[in-house]
């Protein structure tokens, strides 16, 4: 009889409590978008935060809602893009891959440190408490701000300077924010040419502190054939849109202070 | 009047080695450096150009804007170069190099008594601000700035703070000995400006010779009073000079102006009598050289410009065999270890400490976790948790370190740092979390500019 009686008070219970559940769950719906979830199984689901959104949740929502464009996860690339872009009925801009570059090569072998720096070993640390580490007042400190914000283990400190793996690289931009000198750009993946210092000191000065640092000399300026590198508060800089890559001012810079393109060839050797 | 404030450290003081040693006058032989930027503000405009003779007392740098001072030659000769040179804060700063031609010609009419009894406010200001007087504690903030708020009226109290709370330094010490009438001089003629204020002079009680004489200096005068202070670092710090004269504890968002205050460093106030009654500008100073590495270590009265390793030379040289590890300008705790002695020593550069001691054992210890003791909450001058602060910096919370710690208001005297027992490096984390706070602060203005 009990057992009975257990089973009838269990059986009622379950039916009110199916019948509340049902009825709340249609009074209480929220219209949610399936592209949103959608769009969500397409990103990678790492939630870097590259994008700038609190992870992938967030970056579905944006996309859908028109906030986001539909190749704004940096780590899905092309790929991720387009299938988002199938989804949101668009399609999508071609846009190129970055990656960080670093705008210094003072390694231990042609630049310095003055004194000697024994506080915190973070360059926030030490730039924004006005302590002056390096004898270039814009180079690379070398305690690495930037490696511990990375979320992909794609820069390093080697030698005294940072260094990006391009292919590790995502493109988020976070080391950039990172480094208190802004020496960190984010660079389209194929332009190989880049301007490695970024000391707007005058020439000699430069010389002082650093033998591979650029001069603003304008040797390359005078080189290039497109328009594609100028020299401005004595800092040599890329115009990567005009760069066809062909090395000319690489070649020629006294310091060697802009990188060389992939596979360059001397120009005799290749006639 | 208290005659302490709460919190501060006793550090070991060290002014053992030059506190009795008298002041005396050292001239630098080969090239003169004058940064043009020795004060908070904007850095002085050059007036001279390579070629030109220039004279000791000269103007050679115009103060551009108003928050900023002007530079003068402390020697005469030629200049030699107007270029980027590096300064003690290891910055490269343009600066003015001159060739030293011994013979220190000075321009006339300095050092000419005048008659200072009916100068006028605007004429004293003047004065000042033509001599390019800074605040000579260290900080380097123009004073004729400082000596002009909006209310000079409301002004209660003009502080002259002898304290001299820094270990190692004793510069200022030897100046209330040597000059107390002139410094007296120079509070009366501050006061003049300020109808309604006492001059308050505030002097550690370890140096009562300073403290004898600086009671006879102000005898005749009412209005002038000498505190003697509880030793302690942390004293010369103008929020602690203000609780200690005054007992006022004001928020950094206020200027001690706002609160009647004004807080001015003997040797400035020394500067300031020069200055308005011998028409003699700021190109000498008091500088203490000490240390263990160091010969004969003393007083000085130095002219800006000439290098700290000339001066080294002068004075006596290092002692046979000492390795110098680091050389730390204005006092070991909030003072600058400077990375070589090749700079020039400037207006702010109130002495240099050469110590031998393995950097092993300064700097460089190995820190280790809070151990939750809470000595640094009881040092603290402003009442501040360092360990919470900390905390909120490790945890990335801004926010909270602004808004519900009160973190801008840490003055960085370094006491948290000094007594923890951990070795963690509270006010280099502090400094960097101030100026980047400020930095985002700057960036949201100019964004919504």
């Amino acid at each position: 009889m009990i057992i009975l009686l257990t089973t009838l008070v269990i059986t009622i219970i379950g039916i009110i409590v199916g019948y509340g559940l049902v009825y709340t769950g249609k009074k209480f719906h929220v219209e949610v978008d399936e592209r949103e979830t959608a769009v969500r199984e397409c990103l990678p689901g790492n939630n870097c935060g590259a994008c700038g959104f609190a992870g992938c949740d967030a970056m579905a929502a944006a996309i859908v809602s028109g906030q986001a464009p539909v190749n704004g996860c940096p780590v899905g690339g092309a790929p991720v893009a387009a299938k988002v872009a199938a989804i949101m009925g668009t399609t999508a801009e071609d846009v190129e891959r970055k990656v960080a570059f670093v705008q210094c090569k003072g390694d231990c072998d042609v630049t310095h440190n003055q004194g000697n720096y024994v506080g915190i070993q973070d360059c926030r640390s030490a730039v924004f408490a006005g302590i002056p580490v390096t004898e270039c007042s814009f180079g690379c400190l070398g305690f690495g701000s930037c490696v511990a914000a990375c979320p992909h283990d794609a820069i390093h400190v080697i030698n005294g300077v940072a260094v990006v793996h391009r292919m590790k690289c995502v493109g988020c931009g976070l080391c950039a924010k990172a480094c208190p000198r802004s020496l960190i750009d984010l660079v389209p993946e194929s332009k190989h040419v880049s301007v490695q210092c970024s000391s707007r000191d005058k020439g000699p000065l430069v010389k002082k502190v650093c033998t591979a640092g650029c001069i603003g000399c304008a040797m390359c300026v005078r080189q290039c054939e497109h328009d594609a590198i100028h020299v401005t508060d004595n800092l040599a800089r890329v115009t990567y849109e005009n760069c066809v890559q062909c090395g000319k001012c690489a070649e020629k810079c006294p310091s060697k202070v802009i990188t060389l393109p992939l596979g360059f060839k001397k120009p005799e050797a290749s006639t | 009047m208290k005659n302490t404030f709460r919190g501060g450290v006793h550090p070991i003081s060290h002014k053992e080695l030059t506190r009795d040693v008298p002041l005396r006058v050292l001239n630098a032989k080969g090239e003169m450096v004058f940064p043009l930027l020795q004060h908070i503000g904007k850095p002085a405009k050059p007036l001279v150009k390579k070629g030109d003779e220039v004279l000791a007392g000269q103007k050679i740098g115009e103060a551009d804007g108003l928050i900023s001072a002007h530079v003068i030659s402390s020697c005469s000769g030629k200049v030699k170069a107007v270029e980027k040179r590096r300064v003690q804060n290891g910055q490269m700063v343009e600066c003015i190099v001159v060739d030293n031609d011994g013979q220190y010609s000075r321009m006339e009419g300095i050092g000419v008594r005048q008659d200072i009894s009916s100068l006028s406010k605007e004429e004293i200001l003047r004065r000042i601000r033509e001599a390019g007087i800074v605040g000579l504690g260290g900080a380097g903030f123009p004073t004729h700035v400082k000596l002009s708020p909006k209310n000079p009226d409301a002004i209660r109290y003009v502080i002259a703070n002898g304290s001299e709370c820094e270990p190692y330094l004793t510069g200022t010490d030897q100046l209330m000995r040597s000059q107390a009438d002139s410094i007296a001089e120079g509070l009366s003629l501050m006061l003049r400006l300020f109808p309604n204020a006492e001059g308050v002079i505030v002097i550690e009680d370890n140096k009562p010779e300073a403290i004898e004489a600086m009671r006879k200096a102000s005898a005749g005068n009412d209005k002038l009073s000498v505190l003697a202070a509880k030793a302690k670092y942390g004293q010369g710090g103008e929020k602690m000079l203000i609780e200690t004269v005054a007992g006022i504890n004001y928020p950094s968002s206020m200027l001690p102006a706002e609160v009647g205050c004004i807080v001015q460093n003997a040797c400035t106030i020394y500067a300031i009598d020069r200055a308005v009654a011998y028409l003699e500008p700021l190109f000498t100073h008091t500088f203490t050289l000490t240390g263990d590495a160091v010969k004969t270590p003393g007083n000085f009265i130095v002219r800006d410009g000439m290098s700290f390793s000339e001066l080294i030379e002068a004075a006596g040289g290092l002692k046979e065999g000492a390795v110098v590890k680091k050389a730390i300008v204005g006092g070991p705790i909030m003072g600058i270890a400077i990375p070589n002695l090749d700079v020039p020593i400037q207006k702010t550069s109130s002495g240099v400490a050469l110590v031998t001691v393995d950097q092993s054992e300064v700097a460089a210890s190995i820190m280790t976790s809070c151990l939750r003791c809470g000595r640094c909450t009881t040092v603290c001058p402003v009442g501040l948790l360092p360990q919470m602060l900390a905390d909120a910096v490790q945890a990335g919370d801004l926010e909270r370190y602004e808004k519900k710690l009160y973190g801008l208001e840490c003055i960085q005297c370094g006491c948290c740092s000094y007594i923890c027992p951990a070795k963690r490096p509270l006010t280099q984390t502090f400094m960097r979390t101030k100026a980047e706070i400020l930095a985002q602060k700057r960036a949201a203005v100019g964004g919504k500019k």
